[in-house]
């Protein structure tokens, strides 16, 4: 029997150990025994494929979730998924979610004193088109301290969710903004080991998205697994 | 240079993927009313045996034929294949859906991935069933899984369609997490 062709390991240091102890959640939660190596066959090179049904009327847009508009600096943050033979990923579910723009979560158990907006929720969704290409209107989220060391604070970031098109793609990421000063004592973005991939979390400034009058852009693009080219053949049936 | 452009690394979902992942109807891969579904659910636990309350579950899977809604597989069959459910305060997730039939050589099985505060990185494990003995003797994966630690990827029946599976992220009786 032959099997579909997989998708390419990840190279070393691109993404995290689960074992990091300068993460300190890990500790009890990073696997202790080494994973074993699952080749990949049909239920790995496929996937679920979630359309428009999943997404609703405002979930592009942050900003118009409420009755009012929330407070801090309007941003319009865009990119494509891509895979790493170059090609757009299309049709695609991308989801997000991330803090206010005094960097406080909607949610019962983030309780730093720093103000909830009743007009942000900061949860979205969008279906990339036909070029991979995803965008979403929100507001710049605040950095916040979060307790893992001694006066330690999240670089601000929005958390994105990937499916692309099978099980093996599947990425849990998050997008950082250019030069941000919290990032050398920040462990979640240090734990990419490699210098390079850490820097392909980090969005650009983009002037040409740029509304007049209305809101900043930053740019960011996403880069899922690639697909080997030649079917593997089993070294033998049985 | 090539022009192959370097893979986004993945980053913890954090403690708050709430806001951002759930969906009303993410833990139901068929309706409440079809026919011969089936239950799947269980705690996660840490390595101190706590429960994991802020993690979400993600299952992908073949309909009962053994087909996936994918054009890499056989047809479109319209069968979701995909569960997704947050662990409650207990630490507790469970999926309704119908029991996937053998997929070219391989027993019944469900691709898991976990996803929670801690984990810098996904964490991917296979749900196989416990009325399919020959079938998972004769599984290639499970064969690769050393014997000791094939159990913890075996669901328990608890009967009348309800099967438990724990996830142990660290310690006694760990589950069998992949490379994929
Ligand atoms: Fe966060």
């Amino acid at each position: 029997m032959s099997r579909p062709a997989p998708f390419s390991l990840p190279p070393d240091g691109t993404h995290p150990p689960l074992a990091y102890s300068a993460y300190r959640s890990a500790g009890l939660r990073a696997p202790a025994q080494p994973p074993v190596l699952l080749p990949h066959r049909l239920t790995e090179v496929t996937g679920p494929l979630l359309g428009a049904d999943r997404i609703g009327p405002s979930d592009h847009d942050l900003t118009t979730q409420h009755a009012g508009e929330p407070i801090g600096q309007r941003i319009v943050v865009s990119g494509r998924v891509l895979d790493s033979d170059g090609r757009p990923v299309p049709d695609t579910l991308v989801e997000v979610w991330q803090a206010n723009a005094a960097g406080r979560y909607a949610h019962a158990r983030d309780n730093w004193p720093a103000p909830l907006d009743p007009n942000f929720t900061g949860g979205g969704r969008v279906l990339t088109d036909s070029t991979g290409t995803w965008s979403f209107t929100t507001i710049r989220p605040g950095a916040y301290p979060w307790g893992n060391h001694h006066n330690a604070w999240r670089p601000a970031h929005i958390h994105f969710s990937l499916f692309g098109t099978s099980f093996a793609q599947r990425l849990v990421t998050q997008m950082y903004f250019p030069d941000d000063p919290l990032f050398g004592q920040d462990p979640i973005f240090n734990s990419v080991p490699d210098a390079d991939a850490r820097q392909r979390m980090v969005s650009s400034f983009d002037l040409d998205a740029t509304r007049a009058e209305w809101a900043l852009a930053f740019r960011w693009d996403i880069v899922l697994r690639g697909r080997e080219q030649t079917p593997f053949e089993e070294p033998h049936d049985d | 240079m090539t022009d192959r452009p370097g893979l986004t690394p993945s980053q913890t979902v954090g403690p708050f993927l709430s806001l951002g992942l759930p969906w009303p109807d993410g833990p139901d891969v068929v309706p409440d009313d079809t026919p011969g579904a089936i239950h799947i659910g269980g705690i996660v636990f840490d390595g101190a045996g706590e429960p994991v309350f802020d993690a979400v579950v993600e299952t992908w899977q073949a309909d009962p034929a053994g087909h996936f809604d994918h054009p890499e597989s056989s047809s479109r069959t319209g069968f979701r294949g995909f569960g997704r459910c947050p662990t409650d305060g207990d630490g507790h997730w469970e999926i309704r859906t119908l029991k996937p039939g053998p997929v070219d050589g391989q027993a019944p099985h469900v691709d898991v991935s976990v996803f929670a505060r801690g984990l810098l990185d996904r964490v991917v494990t296979r749900i196989y069933f416990p009325d399919e003995t020959a079938a998972n003797a004769a599984d290639p994966v499970l064969a690769a899984v050393p014997a000791a630690r094939r159990a913890t990827l075996v669901a328990v029946d608890h009967g009348r369609g309800d099967l438990r599976f724990d996830i142990r992220l660290q310690g006694d009786g760990e589950t069998v997490f992949f490379t994929v």
